[in-house]
């Protein structure tokens, strides 16, 4: 047993049936769910947003999965309850994340609903949370001289007041995405699991 | 724990362990290919018993005393090889110089860049309001370019530039066809670059691991194969009467890279929760499946061939490849311990995580049997320390890392800094510091010269220890305080931040220090190349003038 062929040949049949388990069986599986009924798809805008989230990559600070009360303490913290497959229906690319050096985004609209809170806070979060470090995102927004018609105007606290901050389309997009991160609706799927639990 | 998560756990580990003793069953009905011979096949003529360290031939001597192998200590000529044997393996230990040139210095040069850029993104996280005027110099994208450097431009490309090398070595013949592996370096460098242009501006895929668009995969995967032609079949056409096991790792890890990245990139074929599996998948087996397999053919060749003692037990190493195959290639989703992902496939990755222990305990009982009782070799041997500190990291991540998959510790670690000093300790302190031995063992002899400052091989060796160490301890420490603070929550969330501030700037100091050993590589290797020209006083060099 020292042949090249068939050492190369076992290795690459180990790969291939062990991604039988971990890729092919849950993509059948996950195919299979159907999305939350209370979700709705993203408008134009909120997708735009929502690219301007992965293209600035707000991931690698924040996940997008609350977890179970049982296991953490995330819906303690207001993060909502715990995520389900059909709530991502329509996230492509997915954002879940693996990092919280800031809070859980999933439900983010819902705690914080106020546009101007999230300019506010993407032009400088230090602004309305001391000590964040969080960076800044002074490029999204454009001091003008005075507001044009339609111009979103935006407030921020302790600074300096000559002419007006108003927010480029980038930011108007992104803060779209923000207020849709809502997935507080009931899951159908937790009913669902929880009717086959007390079946058995 | 229910009974059916019960039941599931008690199943995945027998079906595991079954295909497990399957496999070595069948395969270990040739004895040969398991017994101490087969181990002693990196060493040619009389060259078992003697050292072999070209990074510092004035401490041969010291060395050979040190791994006492031998009663007199004597060095012989030539190595214990014989004139005509030299000459061999002079021609092998050259025949790929033009792509293993191609692949360490372009790898050198980005691991200098990705340095940087990760010091830089270090300095991100406690600086927030530092480099925000465009969004190209955020650190929501310096941070992917960093991860992306690093892996695909250093750790992969120097994991090439080694098999490269390593391969004429096992199958006891030149390199065939080197031009494909220098094609395929020249392509795998516009790839990187493109990705890192891309990055910049924002063209991400979006994905963990998986940032570069699908014209760069695809331009990686064909210069993955490009390169993979001579190395398949060198092996192919090998003179050496056993395929080492270093040549297991090193060749199956250039069939599995393709499988996973193809898979991983395949656009449009992917959707929601399924995408953050496919992305965990792969971005756990491109560690395990190809890093780790460079780190481990290195240590598996090296450490034995500097000492000039077959390693501990071959037998052990077969048991060790197949196991790692069968496991490693399940436990991804450890990371989504806690996600939108059903019990069973968690359950699944948890159980192989902890049946790691395993491989990880048979490589361990191999590399450190083999130094144990010659410690004090490693104060003559460069390459030596970078390789038995590598492997002795290795050890320790992976333990690390089948406890961190427990659900009890997983709840404190994940989503925190633990999580990144983990992968440095594993990427950089096992992966890149045996890439480190290899090159300062291959260099010489690819090349015929010395290293001509053995200094600056010491400060490189001191600087990345010691600013891993303090990363890799900071970081952890910091990780556990942020990860306490975010599970209680009658804490705001901003304690959780705030508790990790001290322990960013020890990780700041730690990649200081790192990126200035880098530097000195860098700056060690140039000099090698293109410096003065001092021809090595080796006997072995002599012939090959
Ligand atoms: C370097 C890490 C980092 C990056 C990158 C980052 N954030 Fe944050 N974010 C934080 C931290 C820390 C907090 C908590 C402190 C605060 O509110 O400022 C936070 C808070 C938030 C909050 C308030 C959440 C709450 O519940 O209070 C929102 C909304 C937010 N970030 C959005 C974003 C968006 C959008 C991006 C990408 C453009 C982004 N963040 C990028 C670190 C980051
Ligand atoms: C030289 C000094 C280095 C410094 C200062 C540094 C710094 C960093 C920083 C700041 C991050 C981001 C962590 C976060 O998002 O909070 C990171 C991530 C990462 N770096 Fe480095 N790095 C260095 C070298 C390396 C090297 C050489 C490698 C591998 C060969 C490496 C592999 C990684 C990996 C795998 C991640 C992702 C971690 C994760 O997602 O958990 N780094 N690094």
């Amino acid at each position: 047993m020292n042949k090249l062929s068939v050492v190369l040949l076992l290795a690459v049949a180990i790969l291939l049936l062990t991604a039988m388990t971990l890729v092919v069986v849950p993509y059948r599986q996950f195919a299979a769910i159907s999305k939350e009924e209370g979700l709705a798809d993203y408008t134009t805008l909120q997708q735009e947003g929502r690219d301007q989230y992965v293209s600035l990559g707000c991931v690698y600070c924040h996940s997008q999965q609350p977890r179970d009360p049982g296991f953490a303490p995330d819906g303690e913290r207001g993060w909502g309850r715990p995520s389900t497959p059909g709530d991502y229906a329509y996230d492509y690319p997915h954002q879940l994340g693996t990092m919280r050096t800031g809070p859980d985004l999933f439900n983010v609209g819902a705690r914080l609903p106020e546009a101007n809170w999230h300019y506010a806070h993407l032009y400088q979060p230090r602004s309305l949370v001391p000590h964040s470090v969080m960076p800044s995102y002074p490029f999204l927004f454009e001091r003008k001289e005075q507001a044009a018609p339609g111009d979103v105007v935006v407030k921020v606290p302790g600074s300096p007041t000559t002419g007006v901050l108003v927010a480029r389309h980038e930011a108007k997009a992104l803060v779209a995405y923000l207020q849709s991160l809502d997935h507080t609706y009931p899951s159908t799927f937790i009913d669902k699991l929880a009717n086959e639990e007390s079946k058995k | 724990m229910n009974g059916t998560v019960l039941r599931l756990v008690l199943f995945t580990f027998l079906t595991g362990m079954a295909s497990l003793i399957t496999l070595i069953a069948l395969l270990s009905r040739d004895r040969k290919s398991f017994g101490p011979a087969a181990a002693r096949v990196i060493f040619e003529g009389k060259e078992e018993g003697q050292v072999e360290e070209p990074a510092s031939p004035s401490t041969l001597s010291a060395l050979a005393s040190a791994a006492g192998t031998h009663k007199n200590s004597t060095v012989l000529k030539g190595g214990g090889l014989s004139d005509e044997e030299l000459e061999d393996r002079v021609r092998a230990d050259q025949s790929s110089k033009k792509p293993v040139l191609w692949f360490l210095l372009s790898a050198v040069f980005w691991l200098a860049f990705g340095s940087i850029l990760g010091l830089i993104v270090s300095l991100k996280l406690t600086f927030p309001d530092w480099l925000v005027s465009h969004a190209a110099v955020t650190f929501g994208r310096l941070r992917p370019l960093h991860l992306n450097l690093v892996i695909y431009g250093w750790a992969s490309m120097a994991g090439m530039a080694s098999t490269l090398w390593l391969i004429p070595r096992l199958a006891h013949r030149p390199l065939v066809q080197p031009n494909f592996a220098v094609a395929g370096a020249v392509l795998w460098n516009a790839g990187v670059l493109l990705g890192t242009v891309s990055l910049f501006v924002g063209v991400t895929d979006g994905v963990e691991w998986l940032e570069y668009p699908f014209g760069v995969d695809l331009i990686l995967v064909v210069a993955g194969a490009l390169t993979g032609v001579p190395i398949l079949t060198t092996l192919a056409k090998r003179k050496a009467p056993h395929l080492y096991v270093s040549a297991w790792y090193l060749g199956a890890a250039l069939l599995w890279f393709p499988i996973l990245f193809g898979v991983a990139n395949a656009p449009r074929l992917h959707f929601g929760v399924e995408h953050a599996v496919v992305n965990w998948w792969f971005a756990h087996n491109v560690l395990g499946l190809w890093l780790t397999p460079f780190g481990l053919g290195i240590a598996y060749y090296l450490i034995p061939k500097v000492l000039g003692r077959p390693v501990h037990s071959y037998g052990l190493s077969m048991v060790g490849f197949w196991s790692l195959a069968i496991f490693y290639s399940q436990v991804g989703m450890h990371h989504l311990i806690g996600g939108p992902v059903p019990t069973w496939l968690i359950t699944v990755s948890i159980v192989h995580s902890v049946m790691m222990f395993l491989p990880v305990l048979a490589v361990a009982i191999n590399h450190h049997s083999t130094m144990f009782g010659r410690f004090s070799a490693l104060k003559h041997s460069p390459v030596l320390r970078f390789a038995v500190v590598g492997s002795m990291m290795y050890t320790f991540t992976s333990f690390q890392g089948s406890l961190e998959s427990l659900r009890v510790v997983n709840r404190l670690t994940h989503f925190t800094h633990f999580t990144v000093a983990h992968a440095h300790f594993g990427a950089y302190g096992f992966v890149s510091f045996e890439l480190f031995a290899a090159a300062y063992f291959l260099l010489p002899r690819l090349l015929g010269r010395e290293w001509t400052k053995p200094a600056w091989i010491s400060i490189h060796f001191w600087t990345t220890l010691s600013g891993i160490l303090i990363y890799g301890i900071g970081l952890s420490i910091g990780g556990i305080l942020q990860g306490r603070a975010m599970l209680d929550a009658s804490k705001p969330f901003m304690t959780s931040v705030l508790v990790t501030i001290p322990w960013l700037h020890a990780r700041t100091v730690g990649g200081l220090l790192m990126t200035i050993g880098h530097l000195v590589f860098a700056a060690n290797i140039v000099r090698m190349v293109v410096g003065e020209r001092v021809k090595t006083s080796l006997p072995r060099a002599e012939v090959a003038s």
